[in-house]
């Protein structure tokens, strides 16, 4: 197939057609209007249905209602707007429905800005609304990895019953490239037999994520745990880039790795400074053993965790590394991406052991 | 000729049924009480049940069958 | 000897958690029993609230969800999108509806959602202990105002139906009572026209049901059902506010 010039937001929104994507419920925020506003043109041309709710906590929460019938359904926002969903993300996964979440993430805090940041990790990975739980959290760095995850993230939602959000930002949303758009979904989608509204079944359904007895719910929370294990150790995706006899290591994840693999091309010329770069494609589950294993090797004197954000993928560094190499963090945030000098200037410092 | 039967153990005593029948026909019994802990509601003269079912429309644990 | 009243199989053997006296089950039975009568039992989906019903699902005998608090008219949006052949309810109660949940039922309304509303009205948060409701009447003594709700401070009941009916998105809104058996009878006819509305493809219909609360009005179940009828009668009027 020939490749198209396409936005990423909207090249997210075909990708979730295609991968059988027949509702979706959202509200406006920039900067991913693109995605209701695309959803809103092609849904009713593919017999779906595209429906602007009131809010953001409204329209997760037809996304609970849709996904507790058994629906392949999404719902995408920014920042702010995520803040809001994270009610419904929570009782999704207190009742295991699968549904996609996409965030084009802004700076924050509170209203923040509209420009591109990372200022989200630590409530994408964390859960991010009230509970012990986990999404599994996609960070694709260009317009054709974010389309090629679309399908796996509906897949994977199916298969765990669990809520999968596709981490982005202002700049893999707003940015055009070209991409290659994958084969419509010609299978069936899987049966759903749990969900409300199904034939051939023998007992009603019951979508729900309240038990009143304390040890029904830690049993629940233990049923939901063990699943994340499965999760650990079957779904972590990164990309290694010379990470091999690296002298420094960078661990950065999205628009932030494109730039970060910019900076280390231009590190061995400038600086003469060998920099393997570990690429996080799912932040959670984290690419724990990837980034430990770039790290010990006896070559690495520093690992740096590079974001858009004050540092908070460094504490997954931290953790990785676990004292075995300095780990150190560079970034900017609020809006601000770090230019390719930023960065060239930071591990220079590095260099010099300042 | 009219029959009404209460499922005991669902019943939480509170009387409603006993305000609404027509023909104060029915009571909480007095000494008896059920595994919840109530004194039930019982009919304490069923030849003068008209079946008119307003006990069974007020119970609100929907205790009572009315029959005719 | 025929059988004029038993428990409609619309209803689970689970017996009700609700207080002694509490109308609620009345209700479940009516929306039970018009499920049945319409012959849509066995495929609805009903969507239980956040408060004194949040255990529904384990009484309807049909597909359930659990919303969050106030939600049930999203997520019962979400489920009618997928299901449109099926009949979708959700029964909520004040402080889930009229408080918490205003921004969702006023938009399902208005977007004409063809799902029905039961909206259980008893002018308390039961649930949590008695706290004041969106529908608390002026005066009313309740654990958050309890010198009486004091209209300067925390200001007016919510008459739900009397606003959504000004939408153009109902088709039919009606309000009840379940104090004495002739409203509880009316209240089963209001509710049967609201389920059939939205099977006719009308829009969105709800049945506001004026109900008790005798733990936390401090009342017997006579008391009351005397109360309701006295005091949230001429705050709530009965009747149908519209109708297409």
């Amino acid at each position: 197939m020939a490749k198209v010039l396409m936005k990423g937001n909207e090249a997210i929104a075909e990708a979730a057609i295609l991968a059988g994507c027949r509702f979706f419920f959202g509200y406006p925020i920039t900067p991913q209007n693109q995605i209701p506003e695309y959803m809103s043109k092609r849904m009713p041309k593919v017999g779906g249905c595209f429906l602007q709710a009131e809010s953001e906590v409204s329209a997760i929460n037809m996304v609970y209602g849709a996904a507790g019938a058994g629906a392949r359904v999404m719902t995408s926002s920014s920042s702010p707007g995520i803040s809001l969903k994270q009610e419904g993300i929570s009782y999704a996964v207190g009742a295991e429905l699968p549904l996609v979440v996409v965030n084009m993430v802004r700076g924050g805090p509170g209203l923040g800005s509209i420009q591109p940041a990372q200022s989200d990790y630590f409530q994408a990975t964390r859960g991010g609304g009230h509970g012990d739980y986990r999404l599994i959290c996609f960070a694709p760095a260009n317009v054709q990895e974010a389309v090629d995850l679309m399908g796996k993230a509906f897949d994977l939602a199916d298969q765990y019953r669990n809520p999968v959000m596709m981490l982005g930002d202002g700049m893999l949303g707003q940015i055009m490239e070209p991409v290659e758009m994958p084969q419509p979904r010609k299978e069936a989608l899987p049966a759903k037999k749990w969900a409300a509204g199904q034939p051939g079944r023998s007992e009603r359904a019951i979508i729900n994520s309240l038990y009143i007895d304390p040890a029904a719910c830690e049993e629940h929370n233990n049923d939901l745990t063990k699943k994340y294990k499965v999760i650990e150790e079957n779904e972590v995706m990164v990309e290694n880039i010379d990470t091999e006899g690296a002298d420094i290591i960078v661990v950065a994840y999205g628009t932030m790795a494109r730039v970060c693999m910019r900076a280390a091309r231009e590190a061995k010329e400038k600086l003469g400074l060998k920099v393997g770069i570990v690429r996080p494609i799912t932040v959670w589950p984290y690419p724990y053993k990837a980034v430990y294993e770039a790290a010990v090797q006896p070559s690495v004197k520093a690992v740096v965790s590079i974001e858009m954000s004050c540092g908070q993928m460094v504490d997954d560094v931290r953790i990785a590394v676990n004292g075995a190499k300095p780990v150190s963090f560079y970034g900017r945030t609020g809006g601000v991406v770090p230019t390719v000098k930023d960065i060239l200037n930071y591990l220079s410092g590095i260099k010099e052991g300042k | 000729m009219a029959s009404v039967k209460f499922n005991e153990e669902m019943c939480k005593g509170c009387g409603l049924c006993v305000t609404f029948c027509p023909k104060q026909i029915l009571r909480m019994a007095p000494v008896r009480i059920n595994a919840k802990g109530y004194h039930p509601a019982e009919c304490i003269d069923l030849e003068k049940c008209i079946g008119c079912a307003s006990c069974a429309r007020m119970c609100p644990d929907v205790v009572i069958t009315v029959e005719r | 000897m025929a059988v004029v009243f038993q428990k409609t199989s619309m209803l689970t053997d689970a017996p009700f958690h609700y207080c002694p006296g509490c109308t609620h089950g009345i209700i479940h039975r009516l929306v039970a029993e018009v499920l049945d009568e319409l012959g849509v039992g066995e495929t609805a989906i009903g969507v239980a609230p956040v408060g004194c019903a949040v255990f529904a699902y384990n009484y309807f005998n049909c597909d359930m969800m659990e919303a969050a608090h106030g939600r049930a008219p999203a997520c019962a949006t979400g489920a009618k999108r997928v299901h449109p052949d099926k009949v979708v309810f959700t029964y909520q109660g004040d402080g889930d509806l009229a408080s918490i949940g205003a921004a969702e039922i006023v938009h399902a309304a208005a977007r004409g959602e063809k799902i029905t509303t039961i909206f259980v009205n008893n002018a308390i948060y039961g649930m949590t202990g008695g706290q004041m409701a969106p529908t608390s009447l002026p005066g009313q003594i309740t654990t958050t105002s309890p010198y009486g709700r004091n209209t300067e401070v925390c200001g007016f009941p919510v008459n739900m139906s009397e606003m959504l009916s000004q939408l153009n998105g109902p088709a039919y809104i009606e309000r009840v009572s379940v104090h004495d058996v002739k409203n509880v009878v009316r209240a089963k006819q209001a509710i049967k026209k609201a389920f059939q509305a939205q099977i006719d493809g009308k829009g969105f219909s709800m049945v506001e049901v004026l109900s008790t609360c005798p733990t936390n009005w401090g009342m017997t179940p006579q008391e009351a059902l005397k109360w309701l009828e006295e005091n949230m009668i001429p705050q709530f009027p009965l009747g149908v506010y519209k109708e297409v």
